[in-house]
């Protein structure tokens, strides 16, 4: 059956929510509509209004009750309706989820997923289209996760939900509908910390994760040359190991993000290749980001986005060097 | 779990405090069949009696043809005020020059009011990054963040007392942004800081799907008030010379140093916005409840009862204010040209060199790459 990302978060959840009783889904509008996206359609029909919870507009306290409930035993999936609204709840992030195992030296954790959707393109208003993956990918003990497939979401997010540590589930909301795949009714899950191997090539390595990729993919149909294209999947922890032999291999790599190009994550990636495979370039790394600016209002907010015709020049530069 | 039953009236012993203790009035000078003590009514010119009724129009007439732009693809996802013009006309005719006004989107005649254009208003709703350039010339801005502006109200009040300004700061947001930390701290320091702020919630009971009763456990925003230490009060946000009213003495509380707590009760008769279904989550019979207590007729009714309404042809006021809305909309349709400057424009007073550097290669790309203006859809108009 082929299904969208938000067919497969929802799966997802509800594979989940039967398997743990322990699973506590929350977020503003999630309940009694199924979510601004539907992710969490039909959730609260089948287990009931103690396990899917519509909550008060305040982020703190979803992402602090997270937290706390997860310091209980229980297994809260918290939903941010934008990621945009994350900030005034980045303060629980970091001061407790992301070390209460290490504060409390292991008495306490928090496994716990805070679900929220990311990026530019769906004509939304100011504070609904960023992408910061690379802030929040800079605390430590904060995993950081970008789905960019319906069946990636769904082994993904069963793995967050899994996950002994905190998971910043971050959607890429411009795709929630336009890809679609398979999706098995099965039991998987798609590990942390693994990068995926779109395509395998010989003379560039393209690195890109979420919304980013269908545009990547596209740009490298445009080229003439062998690509390797790797979905991170995972921001933080990284699988520099399958970055580090792809460019070692290829000896030229393009990052592609959305987000704005300083400090993004994309920075992080070519500091990596520089400690590891330095000699093994044959070019420097390219990058293909967003600008640094605020992403700008509807009516012009496609001029931020990397479209493919940019990524294909970027990747045409680093083959031509 | 997290429930939310209302607490049982309990006979507490002091020292024990609760909200039973301390029934929450709704101050009203026009109820619902229109009945009122002429004692209680404002003291107010007869033009501005008549004022008040065709700004209500135009609230009206703004929210009904936004919507019709929208699903034209003329306009951006935008939210209806229907419903709040008593709440929206009333709480901005009290302002007065030099007062600001922040707001999140529902308050558009309030802003009007303070001299904002309404092409700059329509503008905003395009997604036109320079519309708040000139809400911020009236003092006006309107803050998406739900919440987020309320620690930066309490921060102009301050400004205020500092120069000693004779202003005031208003703050306009809904219910569900009371359940923000940001709210909690913006008014509790306002507090502290005897800051001429007023704190001005429209109450429209429904928070996208989560109506109040899920929202807080509290009967009613004024009443958190006396948690912070502030002067609270509930008015019928639908009836506009209550709002008007309790509006007046609550700028005149916040020039004193008394920072306000406002609650607007009143209701969203359509969706929080053009991307919402409402009757996903709430009954028609509500909502019809609630047009039964349309604010505009409830004042058209007092106009008649006041015999004002013989000075009143509504049917050519009606025919004005969609006029002067075809002339902003063809004024925001005339708005331009843009170029892609803007967009690095103002994120820092001087443009560094990485941003300039950014911007040339935008520049270039555009020029050099064929085919990446197929990719950008520049929308909606404007």
């Amino acid at each position: 059956m082929a299904e969208t990302i938000i067919n497969a978060i929802n799966m997802a959840l509800r594979e989940e929510m039967e398997r743990d009783d322990g699973v506590v889904v929350f977020g503003e509008d999630v309940a009694e509509t199924g979510g601004v996206f539907r992710a969490t359609e039909g959730l609260k029909e089948q287990f009931g209004g103690d396990r899917v919870v519509d909550t008060p507009l305040s982020e703190i306290a979803i992402a602090g009750g997270a937290v706390g409930l997860a310091v209980f035993g229980l297994r809260p999936v918290a939903e941010i309706q934008f990621s945009g609204f994350l900030p005034p709840a980045f303060d629980q992030l970091v001061t407790h989820a992301s070390r209460i195992r290490w504060r409390t030296r292991g008495q306490w954790s928090a496994p716990m997923v805070v679900r929220t959707p990311y990026g530019a393109g769906i004509r939304a208003l100011e504070h609904h289209s960023e992408s910061l993956e690379g802030a929040y990918a800079h605390v430590p003990g904060l995993q950081v996760v970008i789905p960019s497939t319906p069946y990636d979401t769904k082994g993904l997010l069963k793995s967050a939900i899994r996950s002994p540590d905190p998971v910043l589930f971050m959607e890429p909301k411009h795709i929630y509908r336009s890809v679609r795949e398979d999706v098995p009714d099965d039991d998987y899950e798609v590990p942390i910390g693994e990068a995926a191997v779109r395509r395998e090539g010989e003379d560039v390595t393209v690195i890109s994760w979420g919304a980013m990729m269908q545009k990547t993919l596209e740009a490298v149909d445009r080229i003439d040359a062998d690509a390797e294209v790797i979905d991170l999947r995972t921001i933080s922890p990284m699988d520099r190991e399958t970055v580090v032999e792809s460019v070692k291999k290829t000896g030229r790599c393009v990052v592609v993000h959305e987000a704005p190009y300083s400090g993004g994550w994309a920075s992080e990636i070519i500091a990596t290749i520089n400690d590891e495979v330095l000699m093994y370039l044959e070019a420097p790394v390219e990058r293909i980001t967003g600008y640094d600016i605020p992403v700008p209002l509807l009516s012009m907010e496609d001029y931020y986005i990397p479209h493919p015709p940019r990524i294909a020049a970027g990747i045409e530069d680093v083959l031509d060097y | 779990m997290v429930t939310n039953t209302s607490q049982e009236a309990i006979d507490l012993d002091a020292p024990w405090i609760s909200q039973e203790d301390l029934p929450v009035e709704k101050y009203q000078i026009v109820d619902e069949d229109g009945g009122y003590d002429p004692d209680d009514v404002p003291d107010l010119e007869e033009t501005e009696f008549l004022d008040l009724y065709r700004w209500m129009l135009v609230e009206k007439r703004y929210a009904e043809r936004m919507i019709k732009l929208q699903r034209r693809g003329q306009m951006g996802t935008v939210g209806s005020s229907r419903g709040h013009e008593a709440s929206i006309v009333g709480s901005g005719y009290a302002l007065q020059d030099g007062d600001w006004l922040l707001g999140m989107g529902r308050e558009t005649s309030a802003m009007l009011q303070r001299g904002v254009s309404l092409r700059d208003i329509i503008l905003f709703w395009r997604g036109v990054e320079d519309a708040q350039r000139f809400l911020t010339e009236q003092n006006c801005m309107i803050g998406i963040s739900v919440g987020g502006y309320l620690p930066m109200t309490t921060g102009v009040g301050w400004g205020m007392n500092l120069t000693d300004t004779d202003a005031v700061v208003t703050a306009h947001f809904g219910d569900g942004a009371t359940s923000t930390g940001a709210f909690h701290e913006a008014v509790n320091f306002a507090g502290v800081l005897d800051a001429p702020a007023i704190f001005y919630c429209q109450n429209n009971q429904w928070a996208i799907s989560t109506p109040f009763e899920k929202q807080t456990n509290a009967n009613s925003i004024a009443q958190r008030g006396l948690g912070y230490g502030v002067h609270g009060i509930r008015v019928d946000g639908n009836d506009v010379l209550a709002v008007y009213d309790a509006m007046r003495e609550a700028r005149e509380l916040a020039r004193a140093g008394h920072p306000v707590l406002f609650e607007a009760l009143t209701y969203r008769t359509e969706g929080h916005s053009t991307s919402d279904d409402p009757t996903e989550y709430r009954g028609r019979e509500e909502v019809e409840e609630w047009l039964e207590r349309d604010p505009i007729e409830r004042y058209e009714s007092f106009l008649k009862s006041e015999g004002l309404w013989d000075a009143v042809d509504k049917e050519a006021l009606v025919a004005e204010v969609d006029e002067e809305f075809s002339a902003a909309v063809e004024a925001a349709d005339a708005y331009g040209p843009r170029d892609v400057d803007e967009l690095f424009e103002y994120v820092y007073e001087d443009l560094p060199p990485i941003l300039r550097g950014q911007l040339d290669e935008m520049e270039g790309d555009l020029e050099d790459l064929d085919d990446l203006e197929a990719y950008i859809e520049r929308r909606p108009k404007g």
